[in-house]
């Protein structure tokens, strides 16, 4: 029988009714009294010098409080990076200052200018549009080869070029990959795109400021996933605000998908202007705005090699990528194409010898930076598109050459040759688990009637692996991680025994007031509706980095099984007390405490109240009290892998493609809630696809984005996907975190686009069209046009 | 600014807005009921979907006068008055139907106009009826489910273990 409570159940989830009955508190919900509403008025040119900017007009407008421009910010520092890249020659990435407002030039559509401050968002908006601007537009740079090229114009004047850095990994490596490759008895090469996506949570970025003369204290309610981190980076490195006078606060957040990690300029400029003002701001983020304004995702431009022996034996990886970062570098930009990716190209595979090379570039766009999954779907996208390939040349199924070069299961721990080390993982157990939901042995039958029916059917394989649970902070801090990556838990008890446990993770959408509170609820034996989780709030959590890179069941949740495990060795020392009874022989079982071999006992609300009414306690002993606080910092990162199975059919007519089925046989190790757990594979799946078949965010020549609404940018809805078949029986417990999980939150987007694309490629073949690749998104033109090619 | 009248979840409501002010708007600034959503500006997202007089209707894509005098319906009312809610929202609980909460306003309000006006709605069905409606979270999933499981049909328990 399934368990109704705690670790293992599908316990339905406690937020639901709030957001199910419209009660629910995100950002946009929060109005302060005597509130004022900034509109930002963004550059329509992607790239251009500003000789002049008149606000007198628009200040002069009824209902106008001030316009901001970039000389309100002189001393001002800017917006931080927080991962520092090192070059292949040992030098440090060049780094471009990013201004809360343009100084002087703008250099993507949508670079803010100037800040119109009304007493209502519609006086604002209209105001904005009185403002005038004077700006020369300057050649756009957005294709990245070219912003590489000699005499290419320059983003940043004060850089030596549009190179953010040149990174080479492992670079001693580069020879024998080199030597291999040119001996090898079998060269796949690839070249691809990784399209540019836009994270697209439902709810628009939001931030409000709140400054309270009377003790100097700051207030900053914003869309983030990691408010502690904001508060950091904003307080000490833009503003100059001390942590105890500045309280970040991120309530209900409707989706991330890590376009919601950064810091971001409107929060930096409504805290500040909150306090020159004296009065709150409030910034709401429209979907067109945030088209031009939030960090897009991936965009890399990828050469790949794979060389074979003679035994089909994968024997050296080679790559070059160009890796777009926009015009600035975003928060966490630098570290996607570089740790994040190289670090994974090893796959499921043993492949000796992999050399990576990351040209990172800045162009006239928006700032890219981590979305869902964040180079873990660039470096499994580029492998798994190449091993198809080389089984496809090689007449080889290609199930049996990703089985033949596996990992096996008795080979881990597992040193990779780009520096990580694998704990567990059983590849082939994922891999035989797809197999048997899918019916592989009877695909031909159903190409057949495919056929028949004038469609071609084909069917794609990919399998993945991700290092979550980020991360361990000593080997990050070598990496460049300019913070630590723990996480941190306060539980505190109460006197009758009810629990609030402060969370350094931010839940939004993952579920984990629910997940978090099976989890200590089960360590003590009560009922799940004693525990609640708080989070979101800087001024009620330790400091926490957040929730990002499927990190906060592994990582935060691992620092609440600490501080729990604190909690209950010192309630187990007051029970011995109650008990007359030694320490060492105190059980805890389903809220009892009793004495090993006796019938006595004491339930837990009892010894909670001993703790606070102390009048029969070993004070001298212990304190009184019942509360502990653990920071947890993580010795590996964790591995979650999968074999993701995608059966397509194509209309030779139209090129438009179906997708039939798609099944993920994924191992996360151990799962808490089984159904929050396949809930994130499910949407983590629907990005994927999105991204291989519907999404790409296109830029013109000049820099104008073309794909700035929803009119535009192809988002996918409930007619565009199938029923997802997923499982999470195959499981190899993480061996280095208290609870053996590794974390499901990005599996889905990172699997998923190889998937889809091998089985397009399938269905092409054996329609008699050997097309050898098509970038992404799979749009019916793209497919047809690709068909006609090789007609 | 002039007076627009309404009635909101059965209660008669009034309020200043301008000519230009959208009945969203409306529904969160003027009267405070921020559970309606505005997740675009375009009209595509379908966070905002409240009913009028009946029918399901984006309350973005609507000015706040052409509803005076109608009978509006938002994510507010839907659940008893002593909180239990309706076989809608449960099931989108029970389904594991929502994740962030965003856009769930909007697909309860679709789902309930849809199931009025096609009780027992095929899986098809339910996933065309809800293109105007987007979620990033759930891949649809499990509001297919969900919505599926708030019509009476059989639909397997989430989660297999």
């Amino acid at each position: 029988m399934p368990k109704d409570q705690g670790i293992g159940a599908s316990s339905k989830r406690r937020e639901d009714v709030r957001f199910l009955t419209g009660t629910g508190n995100y950002t946009d919900d929060i109005n302060l009294v005597n509130q004022t509403y900034a509109h930002f008025l963004r550059s329509d040119v992607a790239h251009g010098t500003i000789n002049s900017i008149d606000a007198s007009a628009a200040e002069a407008m009824e209902g106008v409080v001030k316009v901001f421009t970039a000389k309100d910010f002189e001393g001002v520092g800017g917006i931080p990076c927080g991962w520092q890249v090192t070059d292949r020659e040992g030098n440090p990435m060049q780094e471009p200052k990013h201004p809360i407002l343009a100084e002087g030039k703008v250099r993507h559509v949508g670079d803010p200018i100037a800040v119109v401050i009304a007493e209502s968002p519609e006086l604002a908006r209209d105001a904005a549009e009185a403002v005038e601007v004077d700006i020369t537009e300057l050649p756009a740079v957005i294709d990245m080869k070219a912003a590489c090229a000699e005499g290419a114009t320059k983003v940043h004047d004060d850089l030596t070029s549009n190179l953010c850095y040149d990174w080479g990994f492992v670079e001693e490596n580069r020879d024998a990959v080199d030597q291999a490759i040119k001996n090898a008895a079998h060269v796949t090469t690839l070249e691809l795109t990784n399209n540019r996506l836009v994270a697209n949570p439902m709810e628009p970025r939001v931030a409000v400021g709140d400054y309270n003369r009377a003790n100097d204290e700051h207030t900053l309610y914003t869309t983030s996933q990691n408010p502690h981190v904001i508060r950091l980076l904003m307080g000490a490195f833009v503003l100059g605000i001390p942590e105890h006078k500045l309280r970040v606060v991120a309530p209900d957040v409707g989706g991330g998908f890590g376009t919601k990690i950064f810091h971001y300029a409107e929060e930096a400029f409504v805290t500040f202007a909150a306090k020159a003002l004296n009065r709150p701001v409030k910034w709401t983020c429209s979907r067109s705005e945030a088209f031009i304004s939030d960090a897009h995702g991936r965009d890399h431009v990828t050469k790949i090699e794979l060389a074979l022996d003679a035994d089909n034996k994968f024997t050296a990886i080679r790559t070059e990528t160009y890796a777009n970062m926009g015009a600035y570098l975003s928060t966490f930009a630098p570290s996607v194409p570089t740790w994040l990716h190289g670090t994974l190209m090893a796959g499921n595979y043993t492949t000796p010898l992999i050399y990576v090379n990351v040209k990172a570039v800045f162009t006239n766009t928006v700032p890219v930076d981590a979305y869902r999954g964040a180079g873990r779907p660039e470096a499994t996208f580029q492998l798994e598109r190449v091993v198809d390939k080389a089984a496809r040349e090689l007449g080889m199924d290609p199930a049996e050459l990703r089985r033949l070069n596996f990992i096996k299961p008795d080979q881990f721990p597992y040193e990779t040759p780009v520096a990580v080390a694998y704990d567990t993982g059983n590849y082939d157990a994922t891999l035989d688990k797809a197999l048997e939901l899918t019916d592989y042995a009877g695909f031909d039958t159903r190409a057949a009637e495919s056929k028949a029916n004038g469609k071609m059917r084909g069917f794609g394989i990919a399998h993945y692996i991700e290092a979550c649970g980020i991360a361990p902070s000593n080997l990050v801090g070598q990496l460049g991680a300019r913070a630590g990556l723990y996480e941190s838990a306060t539980v505190r008890v109460n006197a009758t025994g009810s629990i609030a446990v402060m969370t350094g993770s931010h839940s939004h959408g993952q579920g984990h007031e629910t997940t978090f509170a099976q989890v200590v609820a089960d360590m003590i034996g009560i009922d799940e509706s004693q525990v609640d989780i708080v989070h979101g709030d800087t001024s009620k959590t330790p400091m926490g980095m957040g929730t990002y890179g499927s990190r906060s069941i592994a990582v935060g949740g691992s620092a609440m099984v600490r501080a729990a495990e604190k909690v209950i060795n010192k309630a187990k020392k007051i029970a011995a007390h109650l008990m007359e009874a030694a320490d060492a022989d105190i059980e805890l079982k389903d809220g009892q405490f009793s004495v090993a071999g006796t019938d006595k006992s004491v339930a837990w609300g009892d010894v909670c109240l001993a703790a606070y009414v102390p009048h029969n306690y070993p004070l001298e002993e212990i304190e009184p009290g019942l509360e502990e606080t653990a920071f947890y910092d993580p010795a590996n990162f964790t591995y979650p892998s999968g074999a993701y199975f995608c059966e397509v059919e194509v209309d030779p007519g139209t090129g438009k493609i179906d997708i039939l089925g798609f099944t993920a046989a994924d191992d996360f190790g151990n799962v808490i809630n089984p159904m929050i757990v396949e809930g994130q594979v499910h949407g983590g799946l629907a990005q994927g696809l999105g991204q291989a078949m519907l999404e790409n965010c296109v830029y013109d020549d000049n820099g104008q984005l073309l794909s700035g609404s929803y009119m535009d940018y192809a988002m996918p809805r409930a007619h565009d996907l199938p029923n997802f078949t997923v499982d999470h029986s195959c499981q190899t417990p993480c061996t280095h975190n208290p609870l053996g999980v590794k974390g499901c939150g990005e599996a889905g987007a990172i699997g998923s686009p190889p998937a889809l694309v091998n089985a397009v490629i399938d269905a092409l073949h054996r329609g008699g069209y050997p097309v050898e690749h098509i970038d992404m998104p799979l749009s019916p033109s793209r497919v047809w046009n690709a068909m006609q090619s090789v007609k | 600014m002039t007076e627009v009248k309404m009635t909101v979840n059965g209660r008669a409501v009034s309020g200043d807005a301008e000519g230009r002010t959208l009945l969203s708007t409306f529904l969160r600034e003027t009267l405070g009921m921020t559970g309606t959503h505005v997740g675009c500006d375009t009209s595509q997202c379908g966070a905002c979907v409240v009913h009028v007089n009946g029918n399901a209707v984006k309350s973005c894509t609507m000015f706040a006068h052409e509803a005076a005098g109608a009978e509006v319906a938002t994510i507010e009312g839907q659940a008893a008055p002593d909180g239990t809610l309706n076989k809608i929202q449960q099931a989108f609980q029970d389904y594991h139907g929502l994740q962030c909460g965003f856009c769930t306003p909007g697909m309860v309000m679709s789902a309930a106009a849809l199931l009025k006006e096609n009780p027992q709605p095929t899986e098809a069905e339910v996933r065309d009826y809800l293109e105007g409606n987007i979620c990033r979270c759930t891949g649809y999933h499990n509001i297919v489910r969900a919505i599926m499981a708030a019509s009476g049909q059989e639909v397997p328990a989430v989660a297999a273990e």
